[in-house]
């Protein structure tokens, strides 16, 4: 499975855009292109892997430094130059999410990994709250440190449905070495658990996204498959235009309704006594 | 995991204030300690470490031997040993007495 | 008495790390100005834990303390290292996110209100995964938010230290207060080893693992604000002034170019040395107390 991280994104990367290369002065692991979508453009992002990177720890898809600012930059050109627009016309921002995790790596937290990932959260989160419609199609893995800073400070996330898809805070073996259980009770437990699964169905549960999609070979992208991602894109685009500019939608949806009433009590519960003085 | 309960139906005395002691790390727990709207003291545990009932038991029977306060209380225990569990119950005491 | 005036601060001083998370908490707030919110009396607890055969804490181990601090309004919320490592659950997570949700609600109505946060924290809750994950990215957009309009202050005081996802919230944090014995990284040097190899990372080297991760480390190299003792009146008085400081003219995660080229400028050829990172990236507005 590992060997194939990155590449399920980086061919919706370009099936979407039609570009599969970085940009001068960007590391390779980094793709932004803007490309249409519906009748305007937006800003696409991609983390790929990199056999070369003069980071080692990143070379199988993970984010690192380099990664992270990268987007960061890019993010916030684009919430610059929009600045004055109205929101209806600020430009979408869509990430097209495959990666591994965060980097394990001396070099990264020497230098402040946990920094470099803020700044791009940061980024994403600041063009959230500018007003434009930040977009995550989770083609791949989205694990843990890595979504956080690519991807989960979106609106609206998409996702596909197939077994390809992992979104989770860890991988199962450690996952399974950390809580003492064998990959298989890990896998059993998820289907009773639906915060603990690693199947991107009990993910849906949770609320958190916005659609599942489909398609039959997600490495390889029929023209009606991508035009169908294009139009949950397009979609997704306008219904977070509607919304609000927080992450409120996450709890408020009908999913969340069922799956997460601790948050949903913990929440009125604080502002029953917050304002009762 | 095991969720306990026992009935002290003889504690009557009214009790007015609440206590919380104690962090559910590993070996310790918390007790929560609050008036009871009815008669007689109520205690209901949870346990991450099972089949030790008796020596609850044997625990909260000495404890509401010198304790009559018509209290709840809850436990959240992460193994906590018997002389720890009467530590922690003793400082909620000292809380609700002050 | 003749005894040094060294050794009886010394003595005299109220370890802060010593505290637990709900201690530690109060001792921030002026005296008879605050009460905690959503205690463990309501016993909102985590829904996860207890179907896994795992005993819950009847706060989730995050506490939220709503007061007053130097005069002006704020909330401190802290996770409590000894509960399940400090790890955000959904209940411990949505805590700290509802309670930054409302400072900033006061915030913009003209009632500017700081946060505190005290993280001990290993990061995301393996038992509640997937909403423990949800929660570390709704607790840094609600950061992001407040910041706007008031400080949020990070204090990691140790022992545990702040890893995993959390360690983005102390990255967007207004001011980050740290001790000596304090840790703040990404990747704990366990996982790190565990993942990459002890080529990689020996987690067994001390002293290595605080040449990076530790607060004095982080203070020097600008990735933090304040280094100060072990010592609860000290940091108190770290907090009051972050307080004071309102919010800052520029964030730390803003400075995208500055940190964009110094990564680009790092030699990657072998592992970087910490203390030449240091000198290169000094801190010249770093606070030692």
């Amino acid at each position: 499975m590992s060997e194939q991280v990155g590449l399920r994104g980086k061919a919706w990367f370009k099936a979407l855009t039609g570009s599969d290369t970085s940009n001068n002065g960007d590391p390779n692991s980094v793709l932004t292109t803007t490309a249409a979508v519906g009748n305007e453009s937006a800003l696409f992002l991609c983390v790929v892997r990199d056999k070369d990177s003069r980071f080692p720890c990143v070379r199988d898809g993970q984010v690192g430094l380099e990664e992270a600012f990268t987007l960061a930059t890019h993010v916030r050109a684009v919430i610059a130059e929009d600045r004055d627009k109205p929101r209806p016309a600020k430009r979408p921002i869509i990430a097209i999410v495959d990666v591994k995790s965060q980097a394990y790596g001396r070099r990264e937290e020497t230098a402040g990994i946990f920094f470099a990932a803020a700044t791009s959260a940061d980024a994403y989160a600041s063009a959230r709250m500018a007003g434009h419609p930040v977009i995550s199609l989770v083609a791949g893995h989205a694990f843990s440190g890595g979504f956080l800073t690519h991807g989960y400070q979106a609106n609206r996330i998409l996702a596909f449905d197939d077994a390809g898809i992992t979104i989770h805070a860890m991988h199962k073996e450690a996952a399974a070495r950390i809580t003492r259980r064998s990959v298989a009770e890990l896998e059993k437990l998820g289907h009773e658990i639906a915060p603990m699964s690693y199947d991107v169905r009990d993910y849906a549960k949770l609320g958190l996204l916005f659609k599942l999609l489909h398609a039959d070979d997600p490495r390889h992208p029929t023209s009606n498959e991508v035009a169908e991602v294009r139009r949950a894109i397009t979609e997704a685009i306008a219904d977070a235009r509607k919304g609000k500019l927080d992450l409120n939608n996450r709890w408020e949806s009908d999913a969340a309704k069922e799956t997460r009433k601790g948050t949903l009590a913990v929440r009125a519960a604080l502002e029953a006594q917050w304002f009762n003085e | 995991m095991e969720k306990i309960e026992f009935n002290y139906p003889e504690a009557k005395r009214l009790i007015t204030k609440r206590a919380h002691v104690g962090v559910v790390g590993s070996g310790d727990m918390e007790v929560l300690l609050e008036p009871n709207s009815e008669e007689g003291a109520r205690v209901f545990i949870t346990t991450s470490v099972n089949g030790f009932g008796n020596a609850w038991k044997a625990v909260f029977d000495r404890f509401f031997s010198k304790f009559d306060g018509a209290v709840r209380i809850y436990i959240n225990d992460a193994g906590a040993t018997p002389g720890s569990v009467l530590l922690r119950l003793e400082q909620a005491v000292e809380v609700i007495e002050q | 008495m003749n005894t040094p005036v060294l050794i009886s601060d010394f003595v005299n001083r109220k370890s802060f790390i010593e505290l637990d998370a709900r201690a530690r908490a109060q001792s921030l707030f002026d005296e008879g100005t605050y009460k905690e919110l959503v205690g463990p009396f309501d016993r909102i607890e985590s829904p996860w834990l207890a179907k896994q055969g795992i005993a819950p804490q009847s706060d989730d181990g995050c506490i939220v303390i709503k007061g007053k601090i130097g005069g002006s309004p704020a909330v401190a919320i802290a996770f409590e290292g000894a509960f399940q490592g400090g790890s955000v659950g959904e209940v411990s997570g949505a805590k700290m996110t509802a309670a930054l949700d409302l400072a900033a609600k006061d915030s913009e109505a003209g009632k500017s209100t700081a946060a505190v946060l005290l993280l001990e924290t290993g990061g995301v809750r393996l038992q509640e995964a997937n909403l423990g994950l949800a929660a570390v990215a709704e607790i840094i957009s609600s950061a992001l938010v407040l910041r706007r309009h008031a400080p949020v202050i990070t204090i990691v005081a140790g022992t545990v230290g702040c890893f995993g996802g959390m360690s983005l919230v102390a990255g967007v944090s207004s001011y980050t207060i740290m001790t000596r014995e304090a840790r703040l990284g990404l990747n704990g040097p366990e996982v790190i080893e565990q993942e990459s190899g002890i080529d990689e990372f020996d987690s067994s080297d001390r002293a290595l693992i605080w040449a990076i991760h530790g607060g004095e480390q982080r203070v020097g190299m600008g990735l933090a604000d304040s280094l100060v003792e072990d010592d609860a009146d000290k940091i108190a008085a770290a907090v009051r002034d972050s307080v004071h400081k309102g919010v800052p003219d520029k964030h730390r995660t803003e400075q995208v170019e500055l940190y964009r080229a110094r990564i680009a400028a790092l030699d990657t050829s072998s592992q970087i040395d910490p203390a030449t990172l240091r000198q290169q990236w000094a801190n010249p507005k770093g606070v030692v107390r």
